[in-house]
């Protein structure tokens, strides 16, 4: 019967080396210069801000850069002075776009590195797994990087913020052009879903503006799910949509399954008119994955070009643009690897977005200071070309687009002016008419 | 005799999981940060699936390469009745996952009891292949790709407001993982632990000795699926939100490896080889990043680590690292015996108990 003596001993072992390894530290804080360590993840010198990115997996192409043309912009601000005296440290990782990675890595970000806010975090169905935690735990949740309607929930989410125009604001737009220009066509929807909010957001805002215009609307969605085994099947799911006739495509996805569907869509000589979602639509990006990213292979003019979308960024080929001059300069020299295209412009525009609040808070900010900072803002300037809609009973970021479209060299060229609405059904849409803002000297955000 | 023998074991199992519940409980409340207490509670939620899975694999025989599907089971089970009835106890939802799990055993059980070796391995692969697609196809029950969140579980008032719930989760899994330990090391050495281990050792021979080799391969199926049953729904409120991508393939084969990195066939292995899947990635991640390599290496340094220490256990301990640390003890005992004088012991047997 030896074995079984062996066996507890071997429990003991486990146990006590168990026991042993587990055994963790922590650390202290120091103050100087009138600043203190005022809050988890902010010491005298720095600010710790934490993030999940889909820095790998189906959505990394194109959205992989975001947290690090932030990056880029931070260290631009820390090599500058910080913000008052604090450098910002950027801690992102991976979660793959898979939301069960996300809960586990944003616990990592809360209870292991301790920052002090979250910023950026990417994607719909990813963030929504964590949202209710962050809130339990009273982490500031600033400009999460996803249009879901879901982040305007002050009651259930007081910590959380949008940023980009949620896909209901954006949906109503894209529907209200529909309306106007392709009345006599038959409209059908790709979506990511479904139960995905991304996908459901975006359905509702533009059903809201086709919602009794008599359009030619085919009831039944396409649907893909973001993961590998998903994108095999958006070729049957473009198929499906070509047997209904259907000739406007509307798609809320993701740039890689938005440049499948369209290659698709080529592929069964099947020519549709796609109006794709901001965050699906980026042209360098879908350019690249087109070609495998091999340089100098062109992609036929006609393949993404013609596609409608809209922005609330300047164009990145606006050269006469006084943020996009400054982005560049700034992504030449502190991330010189990174491509120019709409997921950098979008990472150092948010970033600038989270200066200013940084900056709002206070010479030592509190998680609660950083909150309030955002809800009583009221910023007019910075690199958005529409308002941002941030008070406390409203956490959306900017309120409207204007569309655009992808020329045949590959280039958005926009379309009319730059609207704005609220996430309502039957809030109505107006022509913004205020004049966009240039950056302060120095292209840090002024106090 | 054999009823005064197995009376005493179980006395002697109860002291061991006694001492190990008050050294737990003093570990979690006084020495282990959330953090820890959230890594430990992975720990033991792998640990009890992969205890299930070494009675199956390592007792019984069987090999199960769709282990994480089972999980997926009774994740769902928690999630979809917490969705329609918020606020039903924790207690229960673990005691619904471990039946509806265990029911999804005894099917697959049955199946499994007609096909041998890479057969049954295929059959399991299956499972695990296709049962995370099923959500998407039945989005508003299963919630879709996007999943079913899991409200946590609030501990309760008396313990105070500013009560960890990192802590509450841990003490909660951390009591299942004992009592699960408990069933399981009374089990493998009762009577029917002995059948699973004549039916994985000689099937005809079990079966000239009486033993219904199908029925004891469904039983063990569905004490195996029953803890992955427990496990998933633990890892529910652990993640806190159940979709389909926590239950890739690579969960299954994570299992497997945990309980041969462990040691196939003992508990105690499958203990140590969640340690070593849990804490592994931790350690060689800080050792990465602390060597200022750049970002491409960084990111797979873990993973080549990781693939290195699986190569090297093999080698080293091919009884895993509790059959390992078993016989260095054991050899350390027999140097010291020697050494004072008693004479040297008889050698060990070195195969599993018959």
């Amino acid at each position: 019967m030896r074995p079984e003596i062996s066996r507890s001993r071997t429990w003991a072992v486990a146990a006590v080396g168990g026991a042993a390894v587990l055994l963790t530290a922590a650390c202290g804080s120091t103050s100087s210069t009138g600043n203190s360590a005022s809050a988890p993840g902010v010491t005298a010198t720095t600010v710790t801000i934490g993030s999940t990115q889909p820095l790998t997996g189906p959505a990394a192409p194109g959205y992989s850069e975001i947290a690090p043309a932030s990056n880029a912009y931070f260290k631009y601000v820390n090599a500058h002075g910080g913000v008052n005296g604090r450098k910002i440290s950027y801690t992102y990782l991976d979660d793959q776009y898979n939301p069960t990675s996300t809960a586990t890595q944003t616990r990592k970000l809360v209870l292991q590195t301790q920052v002090f806010a979250m910023f950026q975090a990417l994607g719909t169905p990813t963030h929504l797994s964590v949202v209710s935690y962050l809130n339990s735990e009273h982490v500031p949740d600033l400009f999460v990087a996803s249009g879901c309607n879901c982040w305007n929930n002050t009651s259930q989410y007081p910590d959380t913020f949008g940023w980009q125009p949620n896909y209901t604001i954006e949906g109503k737009i894209l529907g209200q052009y529909i309306v106007q220009n392709f009345a006599s066509k038959k409209v059908g929807f790709f979506l990511q879903g479904p139960n995905d909010e991304f996908g459901a957001d975006g359905l509702m805002g533009v059903n809201d503006s086709l919602q009794g215009k008599g359009l030619n609307v085919d009831s039944t969605p396409a649907y893909y799910t973001p993961t590998a085994a998903g994108a095999m099947a958006v070729g049957a799911a473009i198929a499906g949509l070509q047997a209904q006739g259907v000739q406007v495509i509307v798609s809320f996805s993701v740039p890689l399954f938005t440049a499948i569907a369209e290659a698709s869509a080529a592929g069964l000589n099947y020519h549709p008119q796609f109006v794709v979602s901001n965050v699906g639509s980026d042209p360098p990006t879908l350019s690249t994955i087109l070609t495998g990213g091999s340089l100098g292979k062109k992609l036929p003019a006609g393949l993404i070009g013609g596609t409608i979308s809209d922005t609330y960024l300047p164009l990145l080929t606006d050269a006469a643009n006084p943020w996009v001059t400054l982005f560049q300069s700034i992504k030449a020299t502190y991330a010189p690897s990174l491509p120019w295209d709409g997921n950098v412009e979008y990472g150092m525009a948010e970033a600038y977005t989270f200066v200013q609040a940084l900056k709002a808070a206070g010479q030592n900010p509190t998680r609660a200071s950083m909150v309030s900072a955002v809800e009583s803002s009221h910023w007019t300037d910075g690199p958005g070309i529409t308002p941002y809609a941030y008070s406390s009973s409203n956490h959306n970021g900017y309120t409207g687009v204007q569309m655009v479209t992808i020329g045949l060299d590959g280039t958005l060229k926009t379309l009319g002016p730059v609207e704005i609405t609220d996430d309502t059904p039957t809030g109505a849409i107006t022509t913004f008419s205020g004049t966009p803002s240039t950056p302060p000297t120095g292209g840090i955000p002024s106090d | 005799m054999s009823t005064v023998f197995r009376r005493s074991t179980l006395v002697r199992h109860g002291l061991v999981f006694l001492g190990l519940a008050v050294v737990l409980l003093v570990l979690t409340s006084f020495v282990f940060d959330s953090f820890t207490n959230y890594n430990v509670t992975e720990v033991a939620i792998y640990a009890i699936s992969a205890a299930g899975l070494t009675v199956l694999t390592g007792i019984n025989g069987q090999v199960s390469l769709g282990h994480g599907a089972l999980m997926m089971i009774g994740a769902y089970t928690t999630s979809v009745l917490l969705t329609r009835h918020p606020g039903l106890p924790l207690i229960l939802m673990l005691v619904a996952s471990i039946a509806t799990t265990g029911i999804a055993g005894a099917i697959v059980g049955l199946a499994g009891a007609r096909l041998r070796g890479p057969y049954l391995a295929g059959a399991t692969l299956a499972l695990a292949v296709a049962l995370p697609q099923v959500p998407s196809h039945f989005a508003s029950v299963f919630g879709g790709n996007q999943g079913l969140s899991v409200a946590a579980s609030t501990p309760p008032a008396f313990l105070g407001s500013s009560f960890a719930p990192e802590q509450w989760l841990a003490w909660i899994t951390l009591a299942a993982a004992l009592v699960t330990f408990f069933v399981l090391a009374n089990l493998v050495r009762s009577a029917t632990g002995q059948r699973f281990r004549m039916v994985r050792d000689n099937e005809v021979a079990a079966r000239l000795s009486g033993v219904d080799v199908a029925r004891t391969q469904v039983l063990a199926f569905v004490v195996s699926a029953a803890c992955a049953g427990l496990a998933g729904s633990l890892f529910a409120y652990w993640v806190s939100v159940t979709s389909p991508s926590g239950f890739t393939l690579n969960l299954s084969l994570s299992l497997l490896t945990a309980i041969v990195i462990g040691g196939l066939g003992s508990l105690s292995g499958a203990v140590l080889g969640s340690f070593i899947l849990v804490y592994l990635p931790v350690w060689t991640g800080g050792l990465a990043s602390s060597l200022n390599l750049s970002t491409n290496v960084a990111n797979n340094v873990p993973l080549a680590i990781y693939g290195i220490v699986l190569i090297g256990a093999i080698l080293v301990f091919p009884r895993g690292v509790a059959g390992g640390v078993a016989s260095i003890v054991r050899g350390v005992t027999r140097v010291l015996r020697s050494s004072r004088g008693t004479g040297p012991l008889p050698a060990a047997p070195e195969a599993p108990s018959q």
